[in-house]
């Protein structure tokens, strides 16, 4: 009887070792998502990337994540993640920047990568993307699109990446129709659908016939389908609100980064960088070209291939400010700290 | 001409959602109750309305639906305060936060499905002209009527109310149910009719801005629908002053309704007799019939 027990623990034992060991191969990685990920925009993108490390590595990764944590909650949220066992953590939301940088100072030995920050520390990294990229595509589309030649812009708050996205659907139309004119309504939120589709209702009453949107709901192109106009998704493919208005989308595509990212984690390469990635890595996309003709679908697919291959630089070239004066080799670091207009905007950028 | 009937069109779509949840919670207040829940059961009317109108196909059951989650609501709320006593404030604060938490998780299916809309009546979309009618109604209800002499007196002396017979937990209940069912309808408006979708927190304040107006208004119905259209008034032309591109600052716009509304509340209240004559002297305070 005793003999038997003590076969038991040990195979009890072993099998522990066993799984111990399993686990210890695989790689515990971990997403904090500052939203729902059914948001089908910003959160619900992050998550088609944690599915595609899913599929790549099979096995060789366990992977976690935690939905809707606000930027208050989310030092808790990094360092349970970090106590669990998880070697590279990944943060999507502007604010979470202190929290990680902080959690990312106690746990040396795991690995951070904060999107659309710029703090970096030994072990944490950051990555964005080129969301402008796409920002010129739509605007070609909407200066060829437009009969009123007026487009209606929803923005959210006056940060770099959203004035960035003006200048580039401005340059874009410009490239086409050097008069295209914009009307910009600050919606002062990122989310809010009634108040969206006001200012979106707005808009088209005051001339513009084609609406941009750098706000998360869908409730603009709901209202541009009503009225017969059109309008472009923002961060993913939203065509099922609006299967008749909406053109194209500028879809944030992160799988091919959260990819690489976990592939030089599990070779040992992964060093802490600053990722900035576009068209030419996928992480931007279009969504399919829609309710267009095949003259606008060609050149919107040449000028993507375009930005893609590195032919065309939406901020390359000289560039006209608002105020007249010229800037030349506009380079990253300009973009990612934009705060003027280009020459055509009719807004006074609130400062 | 034809600007400023699409103008006024984007004003009353605005206007209305405040101003039928401010009309329920006028009534409950004017019989005593103060319910801060209102955010919680507009959000809870926006997610049933639209699940029912989802799932049925008929958005008119979604109205229905919408009204029922709002007064389900506020049952509870007033089971809590009427029956159990508990603290008014607290309770109203917390049936908020149980109504933002539950609609998320009810509403999880819902995220990212294209709504049903509620079609126009006559080219009017059907809870407008509702929400006027219901200005006066609830003027002659409040004010013409038996029924409204004693919810008022209610709310302005529960005891002597119920010394001369009147059962005050019974009327209160009522009350409660009215503002709920208004509440929910008005969370219907938005996820029906506003913006066809579902998604977390799509009231995004509403509610507030609906109880703010219902003190500043006086808890007068005339007044309610003042603040309301001023409200929806001035939201809009800050859009339109935005896209004119006359270089105001937009931080400015924004707060512009706030700052109008309130404004234009405190001059017309500047009668202190006729405020003080409208305030619900028991507002917030709980009643035990003590024989």
């Amino acid at each position: 009887m005793k003999k038997l027990l003590m076969a038991a623990a040990t195979a009890a034992l072993m099998l522990g070792a066993a799984s111990a060991s399993a686990s210890a191969e695989a790689l515990k990685v971990c997403w904090v998502y500052v939203g729902p990920i059914g948001d089908f925009g910003w959160s619900y993108q992050h998550h088609q990337g944690l599915l595609a490390v899913q599929k790549e590595f099979g096995d060789k990764v366990e992977t976690a994540y935690a939905e809707n944590v606000a930027e208050a909650d989310s030092e808790k949220t990094f360092e349970r993640f970090a106590r669990e066992g998880c070697k590279m953590i990944y943060g999507t939301s502007f604010g979470f920047m202190e929290p990680m940088l902080k959690v990312a100072k106690k746990f040396p030995d795991v690995k951070f990568e904060h999107a659309t920050g710029y703090k970096t520390a030994d072990n944490l990294g950051t990555y964005n993307a080129k969301f402008h990229e796409g920002r010129y595509v739509i605007g070609q589309i909407a200066a060829k699109v437009s009969k009123t030649g007026t487009a209606g812009y929803i923005v959210s708050f006056p940060i770099p990446e959203v004035v960035a996205g003006i200048n580039a659907f401005m340059l874009g139309a410009q490239s086409v129709n050097p008069d295209f004119k914009v009307k910009i309504v600050w919606a002062n939120t990122w989310f809010d659908p009634a108040k969206e589709a006001d200012a979106a209702k707005v808009l088209l009453s005051q001339g513009a016939d084609i609406l941009v949107q750098h706000t998360d709901s869908t409730a603009p192109l709901q209202v541009a389908q009503e009225q017969g106009k059109f309008g472009f998704g923002q961060a993913s493919d939203q065509s099922k609100f609006a299967p008749k208005a909406q053109l194209t989308a500028i879809v944030d595509n992160w799988a091919p980064h959260y990819v690489r990212s976990v592939q030089a984690v599990l070779d040992g390469s992964w060093k802490p960088a600053q990722v900035w990635d576009g068209m030419a890595e996928g992480t931007v996309s279009m969504a399919p070209y829609t309710n267009l003709p095949e003259d606008v679908v060609a050149m919107a697919t040449k000028t993507a291939a375009d930005i893609a291959s590195g032919k065309l630089n939406p901020f390359g070239g000289k560039i006209t400010k608002q105020d007249g004066s010229v800037v030349e080799n506009v380079d990253d670091g300009m973009i990612l700290g934009m705060n003027w207009y280009v020459k055509g905007v009719d807004d006074k950028l609130p400062q | 001409m034809e600007l400023l009937l699409t103008l006024l069109t984007i004003i009353m779509t605005a206007a209305t959602p405040l101003l039928l949840a401010a009309l329920g919670e006028m009534v409950t207040e004017r019989s005593g109750v103060l319910n801060l829940g209102v955010e919680g059961m507009m959000v809870m009317g926006a997610v049933a309305g639209f699940g029912a109108a989802f799932m049925t196909g008929n958005p008119w059951l979604g109205v229905l639906a919408s009204i029922v989650a709002g007064m389900a609501m506020s049952l509870l709320f007033g089971f809590l305060t009427l029956t159990l006593l508990a603290n008014q404030v607290a309770t109203g604060l917390a049936l908020t936060l149980l109504g933002l938490g539950l609609s998320a998780l009810m509403g999880e299916s819902f995220v990212g499905q294209p709504g049903v809309k509620l079609p126009s009546l006559a080219g009017v979309d059907p809870l407008v002209p509702f929400s006027l009618a219901m200005v006066a109604a609830t003027g002659w209800f409040l004010f013409r009527t038996k029924m409204g002499l004693i919810i008022r007196a209610v709310g302005n002396s529960h005891a002597s109310a119920h010394a001369l017979g009147y059962n005050v937990i019974a009327v209160r209940y009522l009350c409660v149910l009215f503002g709920g069912a208004m509440s929910g309808l008005a969370g219907g408006y938005l996820s029906l009719f506003y913006t066809p979708q579902w998604v977390e927190n799509m009231t995004a304040g509403r509610g507030w801005i609906a109880l703010a107006l219902v003190v500043f208004a006086s808890w007068l119905p005339l007044r309610i629908l003042a603040g309301a259209y001023l409200f929806g008034t001035i939201s809009i032309l800050s859009f339109v002053l935005q896209a004119q591109g006359l270089g105001i600052p937009s931080q400015f716009l924004s707060s512009l309704p706030y700052l109008g509304t309130i404004l234009a509340l405190v001059v017309i209240s500047g009668n202190k007799a006729l405020t003080r004559r409208n305030t619900p002297a028991s507002l917030g305070q709980p009643f035990v019939p003590d024989r």
